[in-house]
């Protein structure tokens, strides 16, 4: 027995495109179901808060601003996208989009607030 | 030569995660190694009795990176089990299958970072393009690439379709393709059978004595996996094997993970043909009622265990939890003893180990004469679940003397 199984399989590497992605400026596409940033659509939230409730990081924020009327406050630093809240929300008030580059140099651009 | 006692860690480059040993060397000849955890200490356990248990199953998830849908599933299995919630076959099949998937992930990750340790960096790089495969097929089907949060309370939260079978499918076939090539390259490749064989030594009657789980134990022939031991998910209707190898050592271990790759790939191919139809979740209600629970699952590392007490509120009372790795740190030290330093990293890496999964904390309660209190030794233990037994499920078990 010789050393250098992988031997084949290394020189063969050579003529072959490589496995990764130039991501920053070739973006792949993200499966159907993934969870990203957060979208809340104010005219369909009733206020009931059972995001809040079922938040496992304490992200999510519902303000009452007027008769019937809220805003909601998402702090992205805070969220696990894990989108329980979506799955809680009893009027389809909130959807996980696909938006994932949120990395931010301050802390104010994290804090979202949806009217 | 006098023996010398050296630290390693917390911050070692051959170690991933900060961690603390005290290895005792004879020249180059490890004679004993005491470890120190707690570098990883988060608090878990504690923070969990204060959310809901909708809110501790994503805090559960986030132990490991690696087993999450493990730590989860465990989790879930235990509040179920409390509430006396019996969730649909459906969602018990694609819970094994994403279970199954986290473990060719785990097994593959784990095939790169011991050829890593061994200085024989072309399998960590192809094993671990590899399992970009299986991280897209996670990816697919329930959203993210770790943390897949697919369960919850009573069932999962995600359905698959035809289109996810095909393509599960197609990419199972290519990564038995190329798990065949990995076994190929196993039993051929010289350099990582030398490097490998009689390193890390661990016997059958060690392995039972020191409580070894998972590929572990399996690589000292000892057949411990809870799937088959006490099935759980899918697993009690699945047909597989549990591998075991009779080599003992770390070369023993990897041809035991590399075998389970195999049988992961029959166990998924079984589940997607007898998929059943049906809803994948039942309602759960918040509360849950009192009672207490323990949950085993079968880890990529060995044998997962967690204890939820309930007290009827929508918080649990206290949960528990015990990591695989924790269970294989006594076999860990006793693999060392008269081996060489130089094969410290890939003894210690041959375990699949995962620190911050082991990190719990024990206080215990000193009396004021300095007798440590509040920690039950194995004899009153021992007693004491042989009464639990007898009062909670009608198991008289018989002492011997």
């Amino acid at each position: 027995m010789w050393p250098g199984a992988m031997l084949k399989e290394v020189l063969c590497s050579l003529f072959k495109k490589p496995a990764t992605h130039n991501y920053p400026f070739v973006k792949i596409a993200k499966p159907e179901a993934f969870r990203g940033k957060l979208n809340f659509f104010s005219d369909k939230c009733i206020g009931c808060k059972i995001c809040m409730r079922d938040c496992p990081s304490n992200a999510i924020i519902i303000h009452k601003i007027a008769d019937k009327q809220f805003e909601a406050e998402i702090r992205l630093d805070k969220c696990v996208y894990c989108a329980q809240c979506v799955e809680s929300c009893p009027k389809k008030a909130l959807e996980a989009t696909h938006d994932f580059e949120l990395a931010s140099l301050s802390q104010d651009s994290l804090r979202v607030i949806i009217k | 030569m006098a023996k010398v006692t050296i630290p390693i860690g917390p911050q070692h480059p051959s170690l991933k995660e900060p961690e603390s040993f005290s290895v005792t060397i004879d020249g180059e000849k490890i004679i004993s190694m005491t470890m120190k955890l707690g570098y990883n200490h988060r608090g878990i356990e504690k923070a969990c009795e204060e959310r809901t248990y909708l809110q501790d199953m994503y805090l559960i998830e986030r132990i490991c990176g690696i087993c999450s849908h493990t730590h989860s599933t465990c989790f879930i299995q235990a509040v179920e089990e409390i509430a006396g919630l019996e969730i649909p076959r459906r969602a018990a099949y694609i819970r094994s299958l994403v279970g199954e998937l986290e473990r060719i992930h785990s097994h593959l990750l784990w095939l790169g970072v011991a050829g890593h340790e061994i200085g024989f960096d072309t399998l960590l790089m192809y094993s671990w393009r590899d399992r970009e495969i299986v991280m897209d097929l996670l990816a697919m089907l329930t959203g993210n690439r770790v943390n897949y949060a697919i369960n919850t309370i009573g069932g999962i939260r995600r359905d698959i379709n035809a289109d996810n079978i095909r393509d599960i499918l197609k990419a199972v076939d290519t990564l038995e393709e190329r798990t065949k090539y990995y076994i190929q390259i196993a039993t051929q490749e010289v350099t990582l059978i030398q490097r490998l064989s009689g390193v890390g030594t661990l016997s059958f009657e060690d392995a039972k004595r020191l409580g070894a789980v998972g590929p572990t134990a399996r690589a000292s022939n000892l057949p411990r996996d809870t799937r088959k031991d006490d099935p759980y998910a899918a697993y009690g209707e699945l047909n597989f094997k549990v591998v075991t190898d009779t080599h003992n050592d770390v070369y023993g271990r990897t041809l035991v993970r590399v075998g389970e790759l195999m049988e992961s790939y029959a166990i998924i191919r079984q589940i997607l043909t007898n998929l059943p139809d049906g809803p994948i979740a039942v309602k759960a209600p918040r509360k849950i009622a009192p009672g207490e629970a323990t949950s085993r699952y079968e880890a990529p590392r060995g044998e997962d265990l967690h204890y939820v007490k309930s007290n009827g509120s929508d918080k649990p009372e206290r949960v528990k939890v015990r990591a695989p790795t924790l269970a294989n740190l006594q076999s860990v030290s006793k693999m060392l003893e008269n081996g060489y330093l130089a094969d410290f990293p890939i003894v210690i890496a041959a375990i699949d180990p995962c620190f911050s999964c082991t990190d719990r904390m024990i206080v215990g309660v000193h009396h004021p004469d300095g007798e440590l209190a509040g920690a039950m030794d194995w004899k009153a233990l021992r007693t004491y679940s042989i009464d639990w037994y007898k009062k909670n499920r009608g198991v008289n078990f018989k002492i011997k003397a």
